[in-house]
């Protein structure tokens, strides 16, 4: 082993120590996301006694878990965090549906490459996909972040997920992270940073990265990276953004997991748990009552797309709702500019405005009691889409259409033009 | 053991610890908050605590009065969690050897764990730093000492 990884550059370079695995350094944050939880943060941050976010251009807000309030609880959290944010200058705050924090943050020009990025929300990995180090913390740190900009960071070990071969028809970058999963169990890159790298990734949008290293947490992840090439500058440059270039040095990895997709097949993560990954062809007897297309694992474009181009001048299944909530409000003007909404509204689908959704089961498209769901998004756990007594199974935006299609979980080979 | 089973996100709307707390677990315990006494310890297995951000996970038993929560392994965000809201959560690889109802023993700064039904164990104990933290009752108590205000004449 030998060689400094890309954690351990990112991490040195926001201390300035020489950060090495294990050590327990104090960084710099570069830049700081929280949602509707920010309105818990902010009490925090009171408690503490601090009285101005140490720099109010770092700090972006989003309202995208509940958005419109579906609950006077929610609008009065809503409403404290606009009187908050109002009074501390915050100078990026998305609170009118622009979309989910995870996809408006690079949207807007937020992410760099290089850089250590927080959010109070678990899936602040996805911003790996640019290169970034980015990490989900806690409403108590994050209040500590803002008052002082830093935070402790374990220096974590590195996993290196190899992935090479063509991505076989049916399939989408969804059902590698689920094979993935599935390999390494829910624990599996517990406290690592976990670099997606080889051919497959290469060839990959920067949208799939994104999918990549969104559920790099469902394996326990501290971070996930896929290290910068063309398509990241050209997205990054696009939206005026860009970034210290930061990658690992040959041989940095404590581990590794080499994978090769030429003979993937269409995954499926069953309940309760999002590494009990089995093929979606052994599930074939699953009715769905609900399939979900969105969250911001798969509700960006080329996941509308893919589904749409499944479901034109088709009907969705007369026992199944689809759902289909776009990732942001640029992803669904771009949808209905291109006919991909058109498509997928043909064919029956209910369209919600853009944000998490039924995701987190606390907005719309909650699961009654012996439901079952498909769905887009990246935890199946318990509870999860609404009632208890509900099952949700996770697959890529093509399984879900497919699915949709027939009314039961189908691998997408089957019905594909 | 995920964080949607130890607060569903349909609650999260809710900022009252207090009456949040009454929803603990309920997806697969009904009635766990009601049956939790002051001073409990949670024993788990691995992983305990993977999922979602939300702090109200570890806040809720913290509430609830659970004094420890001891499990074979923790998941990252949990654990960093619970340091920073004063719940003391401890990684032992012998969790699974502590019996229903046995009374715990735990020294966090010597990092050892006896249980009455005869085990006696040890785990890494936390660095001093965040041991600090977890004394003060968590990281808001630990930082109002930074921003307290200047008083004039004792030198700080
Ligand atoms: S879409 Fe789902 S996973 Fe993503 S931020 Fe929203 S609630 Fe969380």
């Amino acid at each position: 082993m030998s060689g400094r990884s890309f954690a351990q550059k990112v991490l040195s370079r926001a201390s300035g120590c020489d950060a090495a695995v294990g050590d327990t350094v104090v960084a710099k944050v570069d830049l700081a996301m929280s949602h509707e939880n920010a309105a818990l943060v902010s009490s925090k941050f009171r408690e503490m006694g601090a009285e101005r976010i140490w720099d109010p251009s770092r700090v972006v807000l989003v309202f995208d878990h509940r958005m419109p309030a579906n609950t006077v609880s929610a609008a009065e959290g809503h409403r404290r965090v606009r009187l908050f944010a109002e009074e501390m200058g915050v100078e990026s705050f998305y609170q009118h549906g622009e979309g989910i924090c995870h996809q408006v943050l690079p949207e807007m020009g937020h992410v760099r490459s290089g850089d250590l990025i927080v959010g109070s929300d678990s899936h602040t990995t996805t911003y790996g996909a640019f290169g970034a180090f980015a990490t989900g913390i806690g409403a108590t740190e994050m209040a500590a972040v803002w008052a002082t900009g830093e935070l402790w960071f374990r220096v974590p070990e590195t996993l290196r997920i190899q992935i090479d071969g063509g991505m076989p028809s049916g399939c989408m970058s969804k059902d590698v992270v689920l094979k993935a999963i599935g390999e390494l169990g829910a624990d599996g890159a517990d406290y690592c940073c976990v670099e997606y790298t080889g051919g497959t990734v290469d060839d990959m949008s920067v949208s799939s990265r994104m999918v990549l290293c969104n559920m790099a947490i469902e394996m326990g992840a501290k971070a996930g990276v896929c290290f910068p090439d063309e398509k990241t500058r050209q997205y990054l440059e696009e939206r005026g953004s860009g970034g210290d270039e930061l990658f690992s040095d040959e041989g940095s990895a404590q581990r590794r997991h080499p994978m090769d997709v030429s003979n993937l097949v269409p995954q499926v993560a069953a309940p309760h748990s999002v590494d009990n990954v089995l093929p979606a062809d052994e599930l074939r007897d699953v009715a769905v009552d609900q399939a979900v297309l969105g969250s911001c694992t798969n509700g960006r474009l080329e996941d509308l797309q893919a589904a749409a181009a499944l479901l034109k001048g088709r009907k969705v299944s007369a026992s199944t709702r689809l759902i289909v909530v776009p990732a942001s409000r640029e992803t669904a003007l771009q949808a209905m500019e291109d006919g991909t909404m058109q498509a997928l509204m043909e064919a029956g689908a209910i369209v919600t405005n853009p944000g998490c959704g039924p995701c987190l089961g606390a907005h719309q498209g909650l699961l009654a009691a012996g439901e079952t769901a498909i769905a887009s998004t990246n935890r199946n756990f318990r509870g999860r889409m609404g009632s208890p007594d509900a099952e949700v199974y996770l697959a890529s935006p093509l399984t879900v259409a497919a699915s949709a299609l027939t009314g039961r979980i189908t691998d997408p080979r089957e019905v594909m033009r | 053991m995920n964080t949607d089973l130890i607060i569903p996100g349909r609650y999260l709307d809710n900022y009252d610890i207090a009456s949040l707390a009454k929803h603990a677990m309920e997806d697969i315990d009904p009635g766990f908050a009601s049956k939790v006494a002051e001073g409990d310890v949670i024993v788990a297995g691995r992983n305990f605590g993977c999922g979602s951000s939300r702090e109200q996970a570890p806040l809720v038993l913290k509430e609830l009065g659970v004094g420890a929560v001891v499990a074979e392994s923790f998941a990252r965000i949990f654990y960093r969690n619970a340091i920073n809201v004063g719940l003391p959560v401890v990684a032992c690889a012998d969790a699974s050897l502590i019996e229903d109802g046995d009374t715990v023993e735990i020294d966090l700064a010597a990092g050892t764990l006896s249980s009455s039904s005869g085990l006696e164990s040890g785990f890494p104990p936390l660095p001093p730093k965040l041991l600090e933290i977890l004394e003060k009752g968590g990281l808001v108590s630990a930082l109002k000492e930074r921003f307290r205000p200047c008083r004039p004449g004792t030198g700080r």
